[in-house]
């Protein structure tokens, strides 16, 4: 009898483990979720009053009047995802490899500048790029830029921020998977003719996929939806969705039509890091 | 890519006396001397056991040979050519690691093809060559699984698999049967000779294990704090040892200090005259120590060396029993196989032993005992 009991407390232990979890995800992720839902579904304005009335024009209505932010969007934070893997595998690649007794420091090194708070981070980016700042000068004087080209409220300043804004996000996660890669390994493919460039494309890389899925999802997500580095680093001919959610819902009030628009926004990204991990998780890409 | 760099296996280098030859090779890390001055010649189609104790240097002279370590002196010739400036994947040697190494992300197949790919072979030959390796170990039919769906010792096959399908000029072998358990490990012992048989190629096994050695080697080099003790065959180290730790690491043996007193005499600290080979004893002077292994004594007369004393233990152990004889030389130990039932000498009696003067083998003094 004892012991039916004790099995019976067992069984019903990972439900207990899970409950506070999932208590939280309930109250704060799934009821504001439906609420959001219920929201961009209604229609009126803030004087009058806001009521459901199956209002699918919001979705309409964000669809054409602001494809080009939608679009714009996932553009900067695909390249500034991809940037963010080039600089950052080199980086963590030698910390995880040639680190030595150095690593935990070099580790620290890359999260150091994030102590300083989002908003400060990407305004120095502004004193960094501005228009009579040392960058400007000096790729003027080398010819890369013509006299009187900006680099502040461009693209490249928003992709710019972008990235370095979210690089200990893509370098963190590649920095665990190369760590965990068994050394034996690249030398049992060095053993069998592989040059260390053919070692490096046929097990490393493959075997810190999941690090480089890690990293490009933690950082594609939030940059799909940000709005900070356009909106200081950028003009108004570089907004993105992020921002017009902003001004839609700080400034004009609008609360369907930000509503709609995330959900628009969470859907494309949904859609993207479906397509993405099954691209990635089949043989094709490991073998 | 590099196919150029390793020959077709079709076509071995016929003029090459020896497949490895190692020259003075020396491994310094900062102050500790892993391989000290190694010089050493590999008959081609041999199998070669690297035998010695923890931390001899075994892993490290066998990196060296397959260029995954950089000698800090000598030269290591393979079939005649100094491989000093190529790197490990221009070097025609495959090793099997001792965690086996596969990769975890790529199939059996995969795993069996990954050699062969980067040198150019496709197709058909391609996968016929995998398979037969793959039958080569007994494993046909698994080339779909991941390494993971693999026991250890399936593992082990397709490590050997593997390494084996390149045919390279030498295969090494770093402790492949180290995770195995025991029953596993023989049966592995007698498969890698078959197979070593099988593909004739040459064989360097790596071991801290004398009787996995023993069992699968033709030559034996003993290995003991980066140097080399002695090499040869089982039998010849064994009946022959020429050093104190040669002697201790192939089973038990007796040592017995005295003073040569002749080209084929040694006489004890006890004034027993012993008789040895000559050549065992040539060119030794001063103090030594012969030695005879507990198999080799007979109880009472009959051969030309003899021993008297008092037996102070004696350990029943089913096919022999073992005495422990407190000599005036020193303490002896004796089995005497079972092969009579009764015959069993009491502690504390008197025995003479004898041995035959070719069952005597001579070591360093100063080495001490085992
Ligand atoms: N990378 C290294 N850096 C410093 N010392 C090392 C290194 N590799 C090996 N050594 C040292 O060199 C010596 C020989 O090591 P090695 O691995 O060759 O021994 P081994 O005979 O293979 O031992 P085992 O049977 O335990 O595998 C040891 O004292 C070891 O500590
Ligand atoms: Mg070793």
């Amino acid at each position: 009898m004892g012991l039916s009991f004790l099995h019976r407390r067992q069984g019903a232990t990972p439900y207990l483990l899970l409950a506070p979890g999932m208590l939280f995800l309930g109250l704060f992720f799934l009821v504001p979720l439906g609420f959001l839902a219920y929201q961009s579904l209604e229609s009126g304005s803030i004087d009058f009053g806001y009521a459901f009335t199956w209002a699918w024009h919001n979705y309409s209505g964000a669809i054409t009047g602001y494809g080009t932010q939608f679009k714009r969007s996932f553009a900067y934070a695909g390249i500034a995802t991809v940037l963010a893997l080039v600089v950052s595998y080199p980086v963590a690649y030698w910390i995880a490899f040639r680190g030595g007794r150095w690593k935990n420091l070099l580790l620290l090194c890359i999260v150091a500048p994030f102590f300083v708070t989002y908003l400060i981070r990407t305004l120095a980016w502004q004193t960094i790029l501005a228009d009579n700042g040392l960058v400007v000068r000096t790729l003027t004087d080398i010819h890369i830029l013509s006299p009187g080209d900006r680099l502040l409220a461009t693209g490249t300043a928003v992709v710019a921020g972008i990235t370095y804004n979210f690089l200990p996000f893509m370098a963190l996660p590649l920095y665990v998977s190369l760590e965990q890669i068994d050394q034996t390994l690249i030398e049992a493919a060095e053993d069998l003719y592989a040059s260390k460039w053919r070692a490096f494309i046929r097990v490393t890389f493959p075997l810190s996929l999941p690090g480089v899925v890690a990293g490009t999802l933690l950082t594609f997500i939030p940059a799909a939806g940000d709005f900070i580095n356009a909106q200081l680093l950028g003009s108004t001919t570089n907004h993105m969705i992020g921002n017009v959610i902003n001004s839609k819902y700080n400034e004009l009030i609008d609360y369907p039509a930000a509503a709609a628009m995330s959900f628009i926004l969470m859907a494309i990204i949904l859609a993207l890091v479906l397509i993405y991990a099954r691209a990635v998780g089949s043989e094709k890409l490991t073998g | 890519m590099t196919v150029e760099a390793a020959p077709p296996p079709e076509a071995p280098a016929a003029s090459a006396e020896y497949d490895i030859r190692l020259i003075g090779l020396t491994k310094r890390f900062d102050d500790v001397v892993a391989v000290d001055r190694i010089s050493l010649d590999i008959d081609r189609g041999h199998f070669f056991a690297l035998l010695g104790p923890s931390g001899c240097g075994k892993t490290t002279t066998l990196r060296m040979i397959g260029g995954f370590e950089e000698p800090t002196e000598g030269r290591i010739e393979l079939g005649g050519v100094d491989v000093a400036p190529l790197p490990p994947y221009k070097r025609d040697v495959n090793t099997v690691f001792q965690s086996y190494a596969l990769f975890p992300h790529l199939s059996i197949f995969e795993n069996v093809a990954f050699g062969l790919r980067r040198r150019g072979v496709k197709g058909g030959d391609l996968r016929k060559r995998v398979i037969e390796s793959l039958e080569l170990v007994g494993l046909a039919g698994l080339e779909k699984r991941k390494p993971r769906q693999l026991s250890g010792g399936q593992q082990q096959r397709i490590a050997l698999a593997r390494a084996l399908v390149n045919r390279p000029r030498v295969l090494l072998l770093d402790e492949p049967l180290g995770a195995l358990d025991l029953k596993l490990r023989k049966e592995m012992q007698l498969e890698l000779k078959r197979i070593q048989h099988e593909v004739g190629i040459t064989f360097v096994h790596v071991t801290h294990d004398q009787e996995e050695a023993m069992t699968m080697a033709d030559r034996i080099v003993i290995m003991n704090g980066g140097h080399i003790e002695q090499l040869g065959t089982p039998s010849g180290l064994y009946e022959q040892p020429r050093t104190a730790f040669v002697a201790g690491f192939l089973g038990v043996s007796n040592l017995l200090e005295g003073t040569v007193a002749g080209e084929d005499r040694v006489t004890l600290t006890d004034g027993t005259a012993v008789q040895v080979p000559r050549n065992v004893l040539a060119g030794r002077t001063g103090t030594v120590s012969i030695g005879v292994r507990p198999e080799k004594l007979r109880i009472g007369g009959g051969e030309a060396n003899s021993l008297a004393g008092t037996v102070t233990e004696s350990a029943y152990i089913g096919v022999s029993t073992q005495y422990i004889l407190d000599t005036p030389a020193g303490p002896v130990t004796v089995y005497v196989q079972n092969d009579r039932t009764g015959g069993q000498v009491a502690t504390g009696e008197r025995l003479t032993l004898s041995w035959s003067p070719d069952s005597t083998f001579v070591v360093d003094a100063e080495e001490g005992a085992q």
